[in-house]
C-alpha cells in the first residue's frame, strides 16, 4: 500500500492504456472514430502470446502484435472510409470480429508459457527520490517506449506539416482536400497507426505487464477503457498520458488494497474472498464515466472539441462533410 | 476581336462539356490578359462556373483546348493549376475554422518540410496582406473571422502560392457593399502588380465597375466575347445575359400594414459557441408588409431567426399578437402560426430520408385530420400531400419518394408549401432563394408577395441586399448583434444601407430604441 | 481505373433483403475459410450446427428457448438504434433485470407462498423497471450533459456484471456458490412441457412464456412506430435531429424516454431469462444475448418482426455453438455477419461504378 509501489505499479498497467489511447488519438484526429480497440487490443494480445511462444522472441511478438492489431483496424478503414459505412457501428463489428477471432486463435494457449520483455532501471535517474523509484525503477523496457511517444505524438499533432495535415483532414476534409491533401490515404495511415499501436497495448498486457493469455478476459474492458480517456483526454497526448497513469494507478490500488487485512483500526471489507470487492471492481468503469462527464463538460466551457469531422466519412463535393 | 491586344495569360478555345442531360458549355471561348480584370456574367445555370472549373482542373473538357502562356496544359488536379500559377476562390471557402490563417495558408504545401516555423511563416504572410492592402491578422483562427476576412485567407492562401491568375467565382454574393469596395481595391492592386483576375458575377452593376472586359454566358453559350466596359452598358448587358430585355418585375399590392403581429424586444442570446450573437435586438413586424433584415454573414441574423421560432434560447421579450413567445418550446411557435422557413433547407427544413409526404405534414401531424388520437391518418396525411404537391407544382416522382433525392428548387417549393399551408400569421423566411435558380428565384419572390398580399407579416432575412431592395417594405439592418438603422422602402439607400451593414453607422443610438419610425402604420380599409 | 460511389434512386425493395441474405451467406464463407484454416471442416461444422438447432422438435424448442431473451433484447437495441442511439447497454439491463425480478423472490418484495398470478407479473414489472433505470443512466446523462452513450452504456455492462456477481456471491448465495436458491414455482414461468400431463405430446418442451411477450413487444413496438405520431417522430429524430427540433420535438425528452424503454424491454429479458428458464439468479446468466442483440438489430435492419427471425437464427447458433470447438467460433462468424452487413449497406444506398479514366469531380 506504499504510494510510491502503487504509483509504479500504475506506470506499468497504465503504459497499455497509454498506447491504445495515443493510438486511437491519432485515428480520430484524421476524422475517424475507431471502437474497434478492445477488439484489436484481444487480436494484438493473442498474436504477440502466440508468436513468442512459437518463436521464443518476445521482440518478434511485439512485431507481430502490431501488425494483427494494424491489419485488423485496416477492415475498419476500408469500410468505413471507402465504403462509408456508420463508423459506430463498423467499430463495434470490429470488437466482435476481433473477440471472436482472438478465442478462435488463443484455443489452447491459455496454458502456454512465454518469454517476457525485459525490465530496465535506468542507472543514475532511478535514484532521483519519487520520480526514480516510480517511473525508472524495474520497469518494462514498453513503459519507456511509452515514455518517448507521448512528447513524440504531441509534437508530431502540434508542431509538424504531417500534423497540420492530420488535423485539417479531422476538422474540415474539404479543405485538405482543396489544397491537394489525399484525404483518403491520410486517414488510412492514421487508423492503421491506431492499430498498431492498440496492437502494441495488446502485447504489453500479454508479453509484459501480466504475462499469459487468459482468453477474452485478456483485455477485459481495458480498450473500452481507452476509448474512454480519449475524451477525457480531448484528443492530447499529455492529457492522455496523465489520464493512463491515473487509471494505471488506480487498477493497482485495488488489487492491492484487498491483500490489506485492517484498514484504520477496522478489519478491510474489501479483503480478497469478501463480495464487497465487486464494488471495487465497480471503480474503474465508474471512474471512467465520470472522467468522460468532466472531460465532455470541460470541453465545452473551453469550446474545445472532438475534431469536427469525426465520425463522418468523406465524400467529395458534398459540402460540411 | 478588337485592336492587337496583349498575348493572352489564359486562353480556353473551344470548350465543350456536357453533363447529363445539359450542355454546360458549348463551345466556349475565353481568354485574360497580364494585368487585366475580366467579368464573366451571367445568369445561375449559364455555364459560368463550369467554365472556371475547367480552368482550375477540377473538371475535364469534353473537347477544346487551354492555354497558358501560349502553352496547351491540361490539369489534372487544382494542385498542379495553383503550382502553374493559377489559382482559384471559390464561392465557399474552404478554411479549417479551428485553424490560424497562417496554418490554413500552409496547408498543403511542401514546405516547410518538417517542422512548422510558426512565427516565420506568420511574418510572411502579414507582409503578403500589406503589399496587397489586405487587412487581417495572421495569428487569428478562421472561427473568429468575419465572411470578408475569410475571403481575404483564401486570396491570400492563392497569392502565398505564387497566383499570377486568379479566378473568382462570384466573390462579392456574401459581401456588404463597403467589403466590396475594399475588395475591389484589393483587385486593382493585384492586376496593377501584373497579375490577372478573372471575375465571375451575375451583378450587372459591379461588373460595370471592376472589369477591364466583359464576356457574357447564357445556356452555356458565349452572348458577349471579351467586349471593353467602355464599349457596352448594362441594357446591352442584360439583354446578353438573359435573351429578353426585361429584368424581374414583381407584381406588388400597395403598402397596407395592419397589426403589429411580431414585436421582438431588447432580445440577447448567444450563439453555438456561446459568444453573444444578439445584443439588445428590438424591431417589429406588422400584418401584411415584409421586412427585410440586412446584415452582412454572422451578425446574429441566423440567431434571431432561432429565437422568433423557439429554436434558440433567449433573454428578452419576443410577442406575437400581445402573448410571450420566447423560450418556449419549438412546437408551441408552430402552435402559433409562426411558420420558419430555414437556411439550411436539407439539414434542417427537410429530413432527407424520409419520403416528401413524411416531410409535408411535419407541422401538422399532431393535428385532425392527420392526427387522430395517438395515430396517423395514412389516408388524410397522403391526402394532404397529394394536394400541396399538386397545388406547388413540386416535381418529384411520387410523395413516397425520399426528399433528398429533389433538386433545390423542388425542395424550397417543398418547405414553402408545408409552411404556407399552416396558415401562419408570421413567416421568417431565411436566406429563402441561396443557391437557387433563376425561375426558382422568381417563384419564391412571387410566393412570398403573396402571402403579403393575404395580410401574412413577413420577415426576411437575406444576405443578398438586391433582393430586400425589391422586397422589401420596411428594411432593418443589424450589425453584430444589434439593429443599427431602419429605413422605409422609399428612403432606403443601398449605400446607407451598406455603412451600417458594415459597421460604419457610428454607434446605435437612434436604431434599437426606435425599431420604426420609416413607416407610419396606414390602417388602410381591411 | 478507379471505384466511384453513386447515389442510388431507384432501389428496388427486394435489393435489400438479398443483400442481406449475401451477406449472411459472404460471413459464413469467411468463418468457414478460418475454420477450415485452425484446421475445422466447415461444412461438418456448418451442418450440426443445423442439426443441433432445428433437427428435431425438442431441439427446436431449446433454439427457440435461446431466441426469446435475444428478440427482448434485439428489439431494444432496435428501438434505440432507430434514433441513432448506440445502447450498447442491453447487456447491462438484461443483468439488472433478472437481478430486478429475483429480488422480488429473495428480498424478498413479496412473501413466500404469494400466488403466481401476482408473482409473475411483479417480477416483470420489477425487472423492466430495474433494467429501465439502468437504461435512464446513460439517457440523462447524455441528454443533459452530453456524455457519449456508447462509452456509459459500456461501462454500465461492467458494472451491472460486478452488482449481480455482489448479490450470488455475497447477500444471496447458496452456501457459498456464485448462485441463489432455486426461485419457488411460483416464481416460474409457464413452460409447454407443465402441460405435458394433458398433452404427452408437449413434454420436455421448455419453451416458456417469454417467447410471448417477445411476440407481443414486437407487435406493439411495431404498431407504435408504423401508425402513431410518436413512431413518426421517432423516425423524424432518427433520420434528422435538427430537422425534429425544427419541427417541434423535444429532442432530450425523447433521448431518455427512449433509454428508458430500451432497458426496460432489456430488463424484460432479464426477467424471462430467470424465472422461464434459470430458476434463479447466477452470475453467469448471458452469454453475451446484449451483445448478440446489437447484431440481430442490424441483421433485422430495425424492424420489429424481422428482428424475431434473425433472434431464432442467433439463438440456434448460440444453442450449437457451446458444442463447437473452438469456442470463440460463434462470436467469430457474428462479427463476420455484423461486418458484411454493414459492407452491404454501402450497396443498398450506392451504386458502384468502375471508371477507367481518372474520376471527374462534382
Amino acid at each position: 500500500m506504499d504510494p510510491t509501489t502503487i504509483l509504479a505499479a500504475g506506470v506499468a498497467s497504465g503504459t497499455v492504456l497509454l498506447f491504445a489511447a495515443i493510438g486511437e488519438i491519432f485515428a480520430e484526429r484524421a476524422g475517424v472514430l475507431n471502437l474497434g480497440v478492445e477488439g484489436m487490443m484481444l487480436i494484438g494480445a493473442v498474436a504477440g502470446f502466440s508468436a513468442t511462444v512459437t518463436t521464443g522472441d518476445p521482440w518478434i511478438g511485439v512485431v507481430v502484435a502490431m501488425l494483427a492489431g494494424g491489419l485488423l483496424s485496416l477492415v475498419h478503414g476500408v469500410v468505413t472510409i471507402h465504403l462509408r459505412a456508420d463508423q459506430v457501428v463498423s467499430g463495434l463489428a470490429l470488437t466482435f470480429l476481433g473477440t471472436g477471432l482472438a478465442r478462435v486463435l488463443g484455443e489452447g494457449l491459455s496454458s502456454s508459457r512465454a518469454a517476457s520483455l525485459p525490465f530496465l532501471t535506468i542507472p543514475v535517474i532511478s535514484d532521483v527520490p519519487v520520480i526514480g523509484p516510480i517511473f525508472f525503477t524495474h520497469q518494462s523496457v514498453l513503459a519507456y517506449v511509452g515514455y518517448l511517444l507521448v512528447p513524440l505524438a504531441w509534437y508530431w499533432i502540434a508542431r509538424t506539416r504531417p500534423g497540420l495535415h492530420l488535423r485539417a483532414v479531422g476538422e474540415y476534409p474539404a479543405a485538405a482536400d482543396a489544397q491537394g491533401i489525399d484525404v483518403y490515404r491520410l486517414r488510412y495511415a492514421y487508423v492503421f497507426v491506431g492499430g498498431l499501436l492498440a496492437g502494441l497495448a495488446g502485447a504489453s498486457i500479454t508479453l509484459a505487464i501480466s504475462p499469459g493469455w487468459f482468453g477474452d478476459q485478456t483485455v477485459n474492458g481495458r480498450g473500452w477503457i481507452a476509448v474512454g480517456l480519449v475524451i477525457f483526454a480531448q484528443w492530447s497526448p499529455l492529457r492522455a498520458a496523465f489520464g493512463a497513469l491515473l487509471f494505471g494507478a488506480l487498477i493497482r490500488f485495488i488489487l492491492d488494497i484487498q491483500g490489506v487485512g485492517v484498514i484504520l483500526g477496522v478489519p478491510n471489507p474489501f479483503q480478497a474472498g469478501r463480495s464487497a470487492t465487486f464494488f471495487l471492481e465497480m471503480l474503474p468503469y465508474v471512474m471512467v464515466i465520470l472522467v468522460v462527464i468532466l472531460g465532455s463538460r470541460q470541453a465545452a466551457r473551453k469550446r474545445l472539441g472532438a475534431p469536427a469531422a469525426l465520425g463522418r466519412p468523406y465524400v467529395r463535393g458534398e459540402r460540411g462533410a | 476581336m478588337t485592336a492587337p491586344a496583349p498575348a493572352p495569360a489564359l486562353q480556353a478555345r473551344g470548350i465543350v462539356k456536357a453533363f447529363p442531360g445539359i450542355v454546360a458549355n458549348d463551345r466556349v471561348d475565353f481568354d485574360v490578359r497580364p494585368g487585366e480584370i475580366h467579368a464573366l456574367l451571367g445568369e445561375n445555370g449559364a455555364g459560368k462556373s463550369t467554365l472556371m472549373n475547367i480552368l482550375a482542373g477540377l473538371y475535364r473538357p469534353d473537347a477544346g483546348e487551354i492555354l497558358l502562356d501560349g502553352r496547351p496544359i491540361a490539369f489534372r488536379s487544382p494542385r498542379e493549376a495553383i503550382a502553374a500559377g493559377l489559382g482559384m476562390v471559390h464561392q465557399h471557402f474552404t478554411l479549417v475554422p479551428s485553424q490560424s490563417v497562417t496554418e490554413n495558408i500552409l496547408l498543403g504545401l511542401d514546405r516547410p518540410r518538417f517542422r512548422l516555423q510558426v512565427g516565420k511563416s506568420e511574418a510572411e504572410v502579414g507582409r503578403l496582406a500589406a503589399q496587397f492592402g489586405m487587412r487581417v491578422d495572421p495569428r487569428a483562427k478562421i472561427w473568429q473571422l468575419s465572411v470578408g476576412e475569410q475571403q481575404r485567407v483564401e486570396i491570400l492562401k492563392m497569392l502565398y502560392r505564387g497566383a499570377r491568375i486568379l479566378i473568382m467565382d462570384e466573390p462579392t454574393a456574401v459581401l456588404a457593399p463597403q467589403e466590396i469596395e475594399e475588395l475591389f481595391r484589393t483587385l486593382r492592386s493585384m492586376t496593377a502588380d501584373g497579375r490577372s483576375v478573372v471575375f465571375i458575377s451575375h451583378k450587372l452593376g459591379e461588373v460595370m465597375a471592376i472589369a477591364d472586359r466583359i464576356t457574357v454566358m447564357r445556356r452555356g453559350r458565349v452572348t458577349a466575347a471579351g467586349i471593353s466596359t467602355a464599349d457596352t452598358s448594362k441594357t446591352d448587358l442584360a439583354r446578353r445575359m438573359v435573351g429578353r430585355e426585361v429584368l424581374e418585375r414583381l407584381e406588388r399590392t400597395p403598402y397596407a400594414p395592419g397589426d403589429v403581429i411580431l414585436a421582438v424586444q431588447d432580445v440577447h442570446a448567444d450563439n453555438d459557441r456561446g459568444l453573444p450573437a444578439l445584443r439588445g435586438v428590438s424591431l417589429d413586424v406588422r400584418a401584411g408588409e415584409i421586412v427585410g433584415m440586412a446584415a452582412v454573414a454572422g451578425n446574429g441574423q441566423s440567431e434571431l431567426a432561432q429565437v422568433i421560432t423557439g429554436l434558440r434560447a433567449c433573454r428578452g421579450s419576443v410577442t406575437m399578437g400581445g402573448e410571450q413567445v420566447a423560450n418556449r418550446p419549438a412546437g408551441q411557435a408552430i402552435a402559433r402560426g409562426i411558420a420558419h422557413v430555414p437556411e439550411d433547407r436539407t439539414g434542417v427544413g427537410s429530413s432527407p430520408n424520409l419520403s416528401v409526404a413524411d416531410n409535408l405534414i411535419m407541422k401538422r401531424y399532431r393535428a385532425a385530420p392527420v392526427a387522430r388520437g395517438w395515430f396517423i391518418d395514412d389516408t388524410a396525411a397522403r391526402r394532404l400531400a397529394e394536394g400541396l404537391k399538386n397545388e406547388y407544382a413540386i416535381a418529384t416522382p411520387s410523395i413516397d419518394t425520399e426528399a433528398r433525392l429533389l433538386s433545390g428548387g423542388n425542395l424550397q417549393r417543398l418547405i414553402f408549401a408545408r409552411e404556407i399551408d399552416s396558415g401562419p400569421r408570421l413567416m421568417v423566411a431565411v436566406q429563402p432563394t441561396r443557391g437557387l435558380d433563376v425561375g426558382a428565384i422568381e417563384a419564391v419572390h412571387r410566393v412570398l408577395l403573396e402571402r403579403r398580399a393575404a395580410g401574412t407579416a413577413i420577415l426576411l432575412i437575406s444576405e443578398d441586399l438586391d433582393e430586400i431592395l425589391s422586397l422589401a417594405d420596411r428594411v432593418d439592418v443589424m450589425y453584430e448583434g444589434k439593429v443599427v438603422g431602419s429605413f422605409g422602402a422609399a428612403e432606403a439607400d443601398i449605400h446607407a444601407i451598406g455603412l451600417l451593414m458594415t459597421g460604419g453607422g457610428g454607434g446605435d443610438m437612434d436604431a434599437s430604441a426606435a425599431p420604426s419610425t420609416a413607416a407610419p402604420p396606414v390602417s388602410a380599409g381591411r | 481505373m478507379t471505384l466511384r460511389l453513386e447515389l442510388r434512386t431507384d432501389a428496388p425493395r427486394w435489393w435489400s433483403g438479398a443483400l442481406t441474405i449475401m451477406a449472411v451467406v459472404f460471413a459464413l464463407t469467411a468463418s468457414g475459410l478460418v475454420i477450415a484454416a485452425v484446421g475445422g471442416d466447415p461444412i461438418r461444422a456448418y451442418l450440426h450446427i443445423f442439426e443441433a438447432a432445428f433437427g428435431s422438435v425438442g431441439v427446436i424448442s431449446d433454439t427457440l428457448v435461446k431466441a426469446t431473451p435475444l428478440i427482448l433484447t434485439g428489439l431494444a437495441c432496435s428501438l434505440a438504434f432507430r434514433m441513432r442511439l448506440w445502447n450498447i447497454g442491453a447487456e447491462g439491463q438484461f443483468l439488472l433485470g433478472a437481478w430486478g425480478a429475483a429480488a422480488v423472490v429473495l428480498a424478498p418484495i413479496l412473501p413466500a407462498g404469494t400466488p403466481a398470478i401476482v408473482v409473475i407479473p411483479v417480477m416483470m414489472l420489477a425487472g423492466a423497471l430495474a433494467g429501465g433505470l439502468w437504461g435512464f443512466i446513460p439517457g440523462i446523462l447524455r441528454a443533459r450533459l452530453g456524455v457519449n452513450e456508447i462509452i456509459s452504456t459500456l461501462m454500465l455492462n461492467y458494472i451491472a456484471l460486478s452488482w449481480v456477481q455482489f448479490w450470488v456471491f455475497g447477500p444471496w448465495s447458496e452456501g457459498g456458490f456464485q448462485q441463489t436458491r432455486p426461485f419457488p414455482p411460483e416464481a416460474w414461468l409457464p413452460r409447454l412441457t407443465d402441460l405435458a400431463e394433458a398433452y404427452p405430446v408437449l413434454g420436455g418442451l421448455t419453451v416458456h412464456l417469454g417467447l410471448i411477450f417477445g411476440i407481443v413487444a414486437a407487435a406493439v413496438m411495431w404498431v407504435v412506430l408504423e401508425r402513431t405520431r410518436w413512431g413518426y417522430e421517432i423516425r423524424l429524430l432518427g433520420d434528422s435531429p435538427r430537422a425534429a427540433r425544427y419541427a417541434g420535438i423535444d429532442i432530450k425528452q425523447k433521448i431518455v424516454v427512449i433509454f428508458i424503454i430500451s432497458g426496460a424491454l432489456a430488463g424484460l429479458a432479464g426477467m424471462s431469462e430467470v424465472s422461464g428458464v434459470v430458476h434463479r439468479l447466477q452470475d453467469r446468466i448471458s452469454p453475451g444475448y446484449g451483445f448478440t442483440a446489437i447484431i440481430i438489430a442490424y441483421l433485422a435492419r430495425f424492424g420489429p418482426f424481422r428482428v424475431i427471425v434473425a433472434s431464432i437464427l442467433f439463438g440456434a447458433l448460440i444453442l450449437a455453438g457451446r458444442e463447437i470447438q473452438p469456442s470463440g467460433i460463434p462470436a467469430m462468424i457474428q462479427g463476420f455477419i455484423l461486418f458484411s452487413l454493414i459492407a452491404s449497406d454501402v450497396l443498398v444506398r450506392y451504386r458502384i461504378r468502375i471508371h477507367r479514366q481518372s474520376p471527374v469531380v462534382t
